[in-house]
């Protein structure tokens, strides 16, 4: 179902065409890092700690080194020095630890082998003496007046008055008004608090972490391996290594998801080292056991959120004070949580202040719409709470107080034109809306904000003799991102989408290109691409003029060719094969490129509908319906763009119910594998109705917003809103797994809510 | 890992018993669905691996007079698809369907699953209701005991050196007789059971309960029965007070332990709640079948 506003008509933009690397990847052609190798290719291991918090006292390969098959063994000695204040200190010393380690499972040294089984066994071998210090595994411990401090270079920025002692915040970002917050509340009928925890979870991607390093004798190195940014892998591994960026070459392998969490690296600066100390190429593949202690937890939170509004649900006031750790190291989830907690609706009043906190658990990376679905949690549910409260209808309170073009946002900027109040009533006016709920069932309703980011992109558009186009982007492919390039290029060039290849370019294939993330591909890389066709569409039309001998002026580009718009009628129009069948003659080959910082990227909101069914004996929960409208701005592939909405969703399901990182009072993971660490299997869910709300993002040519990212913000909210209806309880505490779900209900009576 | 060791398929019980006898250290598997992630996982490799599938007699599915016979290996896909064990034991045949995914479910076992000791297996609680009888052969021969009695403890059995399970035997039910299992995972599949329930029912004439079994998996070092509960229901319908009783009874006869998958409290309550469902559905499948014995 797909809600237009009035719009240009396009030929190719809004099409479904099949995704040109689809056939690849349903039979198994497609190839990910893991499925390179080379030949004289080594195996990489990475030796990592058994404790969360320690010093290390010494590390002896001596014993690893002498190991049959082993070729070379490292550790931070054979990197370049760095010291806080270094602008990338912790991703350089979270790739291989210096002197302390942070988390169980933080790399401390690697070994490259002839097998893998040679690499494992020596990497047992490499022997490392430790001081253990107490671990600090939750925020509580870590703000707790007699804490071990983790860093003791970590002064808290952002405090007022400065920081003089290092402590264990990183940082603290205020958002505020500026107004006098009494008076504000004081305007208020009604006042509600409440606070709520959740746990790190993984972003759960299926394909671990893999790369393949050939180091050369000439000093460069290339790299195959799968991320969502190859300049940025090359940047990273450039920096840990003192290298030159041009020594570096990283070929983008396809990826297997990565949902913010392959934004950073982890594996390419050991094996370019191993690599570079054995002569040979070295491979290395995270077991799915070290993707869950080593890499990508979103972090886990402490929320609290005071409401205040009058009786006819206008919301005057909001105070909110948000306590993320980030992991090991400094990171922006409060930051981020800051930014979007209250930026959905217009509260006049309001005071934001977060905390970013560090913890002995595995560094924190980006996971889609990082920080904004755990703020939703908590403002979305006590929004359901005030309306409740008030009697007001939890739709009408949010069509109430949702900010439209030309609010201010709480970081102050005027909106632009935004879809939140067309994503509301797409929801109200479907029929889950007022559709009928059986017995233990609840329906649940929910908002999501994300901003979207621009960044630099690069774009090669070359067209081949025959007529047909390549277009090269920088951009990593995370979610149909290719398809949308071709249908932008096919717009604008004229010619069939099936008639462009669409290419992720390597690092010195195109122009610098920034990380796949912050919903942008298609936004700020389609405007690199859609800049690039317009340069050719000028080339086409000057060598047009030459081939008719006509002024440049009186050629015009329509529906894919050069039109003579002259007083001598008599030309016939030049298609794109035509103009490339000649170009020899007219001036060589055809490229153009288009290369850019993007600006205005939409706002993406998302409003969702859950119902659930919840088992009242045993907690069991669920998702029985669900449908989701998010504003795509234009939707370039729709197919792509349901299919954004329905992974969002799908993630976001399985955070509300179900996933949760377990440690030990050590600080030892005890899930880590996915029996344990339970995502949602296909069964788990319903089908889910994407609605695509098209609001035209004026800063974009063809009117996109990110996508990505907005569709997993809402479902946390949506389900705990949907529990509540079925049962009477509210339940704060993530995730909403059985047990909790039945403790709430057995607290409460027993008694069924509605 | 997996590097040195050896394989062997063995056509015959008396060859794979004469495997075991020569190498200490050989391990028999049938799907290996436990065997290869324990591996995987870091315990000790086995030098061979004795594959039991080549062994007609372990993958067969036979019936004579008023007995089953189901070999050890018998991938529970087929025992899934057998006409008459699904009719006979449908509790049973359910708890062989849940194990693992569909390709999961082409390798795994009752052998196994048994063998394997975990305390959250699918099937043993439904073997032991409806008295499963294991054969195992060994050095000194083969020798038949109850199913409820080879798993000892987490991991444990009773199985001594060089012996393994042949086949199962299992007797056809009498009238107005069924079974049922039910499982609690928070997921819809794919999971362990948090709590498993095999419950199975006789009841007389008028409807009242002549026999019931109840066992539970996952509360436990092993499966436990719950002869409380089986006391409560025998000479009452399966209802109202009785079936309270059952599920009084079965929390009580549970030892469970806090970790991961659950905590003691909820795994007591909820495995009360299962064993009333589950006896109710029994009581049910035994009431249809009634009419047709």
């Amino acid at each position: 179902m797909t809600v237009t506003e009035p719009k240009p008509r396009y030929k190719y933009v809004g099409t479904r065409p099949v995704r040109h690397d689809g056939l690849e990847k349903v039979t198994g052609r497609a190839r990910f890092a893991a499925d390179l190798n080379l030949p004289g290719q080594l195996h990489g291991i990475v030796v990592r700690s058994p404790h969360a918090h320690a010093r290390i006292t010494s590390i002896d390969t001596s014993e690893a080194e002498a190991m049959p098959g082993v070729k070379a063994v490292i550790t931070s000695e054979d990197f370049p020095a760095v010291a806080p204040g270094h602008r990338q200190y912790d991703m350089c010393v979270n790739v291989i630890a210096r002197d302390k380690v942070f988390y169980e499972g933080h790399a401390l040294a690697a070994v490259a082998a002839s097998t893998r089984d040679q690499a494992q066994a020596a990497a047992a071998a490499v022997k490392v003496e430790y001081e253990v210090l107490p671990a600090v595994l939750t925020i509580d411990q870590a703000l707790a007046p007699d804490a071990p401090v983790l860093h003791a270079h970590m002064m808290t920025a952002g405090a007022n008055p400065p920081a003089e002692e290092a402590s264990n915040i990183s940082n603290i970002t205020r958002f505020s008004s500026g107004t006098d917050m009494d008076a504000g509340f004081a305007e208020a009928d009604l006042v509600m608090e409440r606070e709520f925890t959740t746990r790190p979870v993984h972003q759960g991607y299926i394909e671990p972490h893999a790369c393949v390093a050939d180091t050369g004798q000439d000093g460069h190195t290339t790299i195959w391996c799968s991320s969502q940014g190859h300049f940025n892998v090359r940047s990273s591994t450039a920096t840990l290594l003192g290298w030159e960026n041009t020594r570096i070459r990283v070929i983008p392998a396809e990826i297997g998801g990565g949902f913010g969490g392959k934004t950073t690296i982890y594996l390419e600066p050991l094996a370019v080292a191993l690599s570079a100390k054995a002569g040979r190429p070295v491979k290395m593949v995270m077991t799915r056991d070290e993707v869950f202690r080593a890499t990508g937890p979103a972090p886990g939170t402490k929320l609290r959120i005071k409401l205040g509004a009058q009786s006819d649900g206008n919301l005057v006031a909001g105070d909110a004070y948000l306590i993320y750790t980030n992991g090991a190291y400094a990171g922006p989830g409060g930051l981020l949580g800051a930014m979007t907690v209250f930026e959905s609706y217009n509260i006049p009043h309001f005071d934001i202040e977060a905390l970013d906190v560090v913890i002995n658990t595995a560094r924190s990376a980006a996971y889609r719409a990082p920080a904004a679905p755990l703020t939703a949690y908590a403002m979305e549910t006590l929004l359901d709470e005030v309306a409740e409260e008030l009697g007001i209808d939890a739709m009408e309170l949010r069509l109430k107080n949702a900010v439209t073009e030309g609010e201010p946002s709480t970081m102050g900027f005027p909106f632009a034109r935004i879809g939140f109040v067309e994503c509301l009533e797409a929801v109200r006016d479907h029929p889950h809306f007022s559709a009928p709920l059986g017995p233990n069932q609840g329906r649940g309703l929910a908002a999501g904000y994300w901003f979207n980011i621009g960044e630099s992109s690069s774009a090669t558009v070359n067209l081949n003799e025959d007529g047909t186009a390549t277009v090269v982007t920088g951009s990593p492919d995370i979610g149909g991102s290719r398809a949308s390039m071709a249908l932008m290029a096919a717009e604008e060039l004229g010619i069939d989408p099936m008639d462009i290849r669409p290419v992720v370019g390597d690092t010195e294939a195109v122009g610098f290109t920034d990380i796949t993330e912050g919903s942008r591909a298609t936004f700020a890389t389609g405007m690199a691409v859609v800049e690039a066709c317009r340069k050719m569409v000028v080339e086409l039309r000057g060598r047009a003029a030459k081939m008719m001998g006509v002024d440049v002026d009186d050629v015009d580009w329509v529906d894919g060719q050069a039109v003579y718009t002259g007083s001598d009628s008599d030309k016939d129009p030049l298609s794109v094969a035509d103009i490339c069948a000649k170009a020899k003659r007219t001036g060589g080959p055809l490229t153009a490129t288009g290369s850019l910082e993007a600006h205005g990227a939409g706002p993406g909101f998302a409003v969702h509908l859950c119902d659930v069914e919840v088992d009242p004996e045993t907690g069991v929960v669920r998702v029985v319906r669900y449908t989701a409208s998010q504003d795509a701005g234009t939707a370039i592939h729709p197919s792509y763009v349901e299919g954004q909405i329905q992974g969002g969703v799908a993630q976001g399901v399985g955070w509300a119910l179900n996933e949760e990182y377990i440690y030990d009072s050590d600080g030892v993971m005890e899930n880590p594998s996915f029996l344990d660490y339970r995502v949602p299997v296909a069964s788990d869910l319903p089908m889910i109705d994407a609605i695509i709300v098209e609001v035209p993002n004026p800063a974009h040519p063809y009117g996109v917003r990110g996508v990505g990212e907005t569709g997993i913000v809402p479902p946390i909210p949506a389900v705990a809103n949907a529990i509540y209806d079925a049962t009477g309880c509210r339940i704060r505490d993530l995730p909403m797994s059985p047990i909790r779900v039945l403790e709430a209900i057995t607290a409460n009576g027993g008694s069924n809510g509605s | 890992m997996l590097s040195a060791m050896k394989y062997a398929s063995p056509t015959t019980v008396a060859e794979a018993v004469d495997l075991l006898g020569s190498e200490p250290d050989a391990r028999v598997y049938a799907g290996a669905t436990d065997l290869i992630p324990q591996i995987r996982a870091g315990r000790p490799e086995p030098n061979v691996m004795v594959d039991l599938k080549r062994i007609e007699r372990l993958c067969a599915i036979s019936s004579s007079g008023s007995t089953y016979t189901v070999g050890a290996a018998t991938p529970t896909a087929d025992i899934c698809a057998h006409d008459g064990l699904a009719a006979a034991f449908p509790g049973l045949v359910e708890a062989s369907g849940l194990i693992g995914s569909d390709q999961i479910q082409s390798r795994s076992s009752w052998g196994g699953n048994l063998a394997n000791a975990s305390p959250a297996a699918d099937t043993p609680p439904s073997l032991i209701v409806n008295d499963a009888r294991a054969v195992i052969a060994g050095p000194g021969g083969e020798r038949t005991v109850a199913a409820a009695d080879v798993a000892t403890g987490p991991g444990t059995t009773s199985l001594g050196p060089g012996e393994l399970i042949v086949e199962f035997e299992l007797d056809e039910p009498p009238a107005r007789t069924a079974d049922a299992y039910l499982r609690l995972i928070p997921r819809t599949e794919m999971d362990i059971a948090v709590v498993g329930v095999a419950a199975r029912v006789t009841l007389d004439g008028d409807g009242k309960v002549a026999a019931a079994a109840i066992a539970l998996g996952a509360v436990a070092p092993t499966v436990v029965r719950v002869p409380d509960a089986e006391a409560a229901l025998i000479g009452n319908e399966p209802a109202g007070d009785a079936l309270a009783a059952v599920e009084a009874a079965a929390s009580a006869a549970t030892n469970p332990i806090d970790d991961k998958r659950g905590t003691v409290a909820y795994r007591r309550q909820v495995a009360g709640v299962l064993a009333r469902r589950a006896v109710s559905i029994a009581a049910e499948r035994a009431r249809e079948r009634g009419g047709q014995s």
